[in-house]
């Protein structure tokens, strides 16, 4: 527990200091995720240090994100006018997004099966 | 109750409270959505913002004080992000094995998700800073969250559109795809995991165990692919 928490923070904290140190615009933790894949894969063992915590924090990760929701009655007036766009904006763009990634996955498997056979 | 404004006035600004809200607020909301067989309706994120922002409401306790207690909770966000990394190295058989498909399906999926939420906004009208907020939608809480900060959004918003985006994406997933008659499990969960991030993927395992574990992988992808793509085009587009 205490290692492996180490270890996310650790990652957390150099992912931080890239993106802020180069000022690239992507967050912090995402550079850490993607450092602490790259550890497991040159170390593959440590996936069982990592797993036992990674699975609480994942299982309690809506969680974490009801204090940034809750900021969103600081904006509730100013957006009311805007709320009903906003809705058909969302409705709209995830089901294109889920038709064009169907789509893409089931094309690419067709044209895998036209290779093998 | 002659001691009770000292002692409303103790609790309103220690953040203790807020801490301890949030926490029983969610553990009700919870508990609400067990009983509703989690229905995507009563989300139990959306739910116990609702319970909390009626608590500050009622109470006429300002965000900043509530955020004093809260913020404990918020940090957390980074290190869930980092332990994502823990499932994507647990499915990098499945990945290895449809790479060719699964990164298609990302690429077009993704920008999908991005290009038609900002190009749709700027159609609507929508306000700048609302367009910011809403490019990352489809990407999991945590990430979309930071990339909102980083792209100069409210991340406020950013989070709760983001779990609008969820729920919407768990409704419409199964009659979308029965419409279309599309029966591939993969592609179906992977799909909802790419539009409509861990509410679509927690819809995708009640339906079908495969589609859960591919929506899972889309999900996880579609968080680092989007934190590269919503900067990029932010710059090109607005």
């Amino acid at each position: 527990m205490l290692s492996a928490l180490s270890l996310l923070l650790t990652c957390q904290l150099a992912g931080e200091l890239v993106t802020r140190g180069a000022g690239l615009p992507m967050p912090g933790p995402v550079v850490g995720l993607a450092m602490l894949l790259a550890l497991l894969v040159a170390r593959p063992s440590l996936i069982e240090t990592i797993r036992p915590t990674a699975a609480i924090t994942l299982a309690n990760l809506s969680l974490f994100f009801v204090p940034a929701g809750v900021g969103v009655v600081a904006n509730l007036d100013v957006l009311s006018a805007d709320w009903p766009a906003i809705l058909a904006v969302l409705a709209l763009s995830t089901v294109l997004a889920m038709l064009a990634a169907v789509g893409a996955f089931l094309a690419a498997l067709r044209l895998l099966r036209r290779d093998e056979a | 109750m002659s001691g009770s404004p000292a002692l409303w006035s103790y609790l309103a600004a220690a953040p203790l409270t807020w801490l301890t809200v949030t926490l029983l607020a969610f553990l009700g909301a919870s508990i609400l959505s067990r009983a509703l067989r989690h229905s995507p309706l009563a989300n139990p994120v959306l739910v116990s913002v609702c319970i909390i922002a009626t608590v500050l409401w009622l109470g006429g306790t300002d965000y900043d004080s509530y955020f004093e207690g809260a913020q404990f909770i918020h940090f957390l966000l980074g290190p869930a992000t980092v332990s994502l990394a823990a499932p994507l190295f647990d499915n990098r058989g499945t990945i290895r094995r449809l790479a060719a498909p699964i990164l298609l399906a990302l690429i077009v999926g993704s920008s999908v998700a991005v290009l038609s939420a900002v190009a749709l906004a700027q159609a609507f009208g929508l306000p700048e800073p609302v367009i910011l907020s809403l490019s990352p939608k489809s990407t999991t809480a945590p990430v979309a969250i930071g990339i909102s900060e980083a792209v100069g959004g409210i991340p406020g918003l950013t989070a709760v559109l983001v779990i609008l985006t969820g729920v919407i994406g768990a409704v419409i997933v199964t009659p979308l795809m029965n419409l279309l008659r599309i029966r591939d499990w993969r592609a179906r969960g992977f799909a909802v995991g790419v539009a409509a991030h861990g509410i679509g993927t927690a819809r995708a395992f009640q339906v079908n165990e495969t589609a859960g574990a591919y929506a899972g992988v889309g999900m996880a992808l579609n968080a680092l692919l989007t934190s590269l793509l919503v900067p990029l085009l932010v710059s090109w587009l607005i």
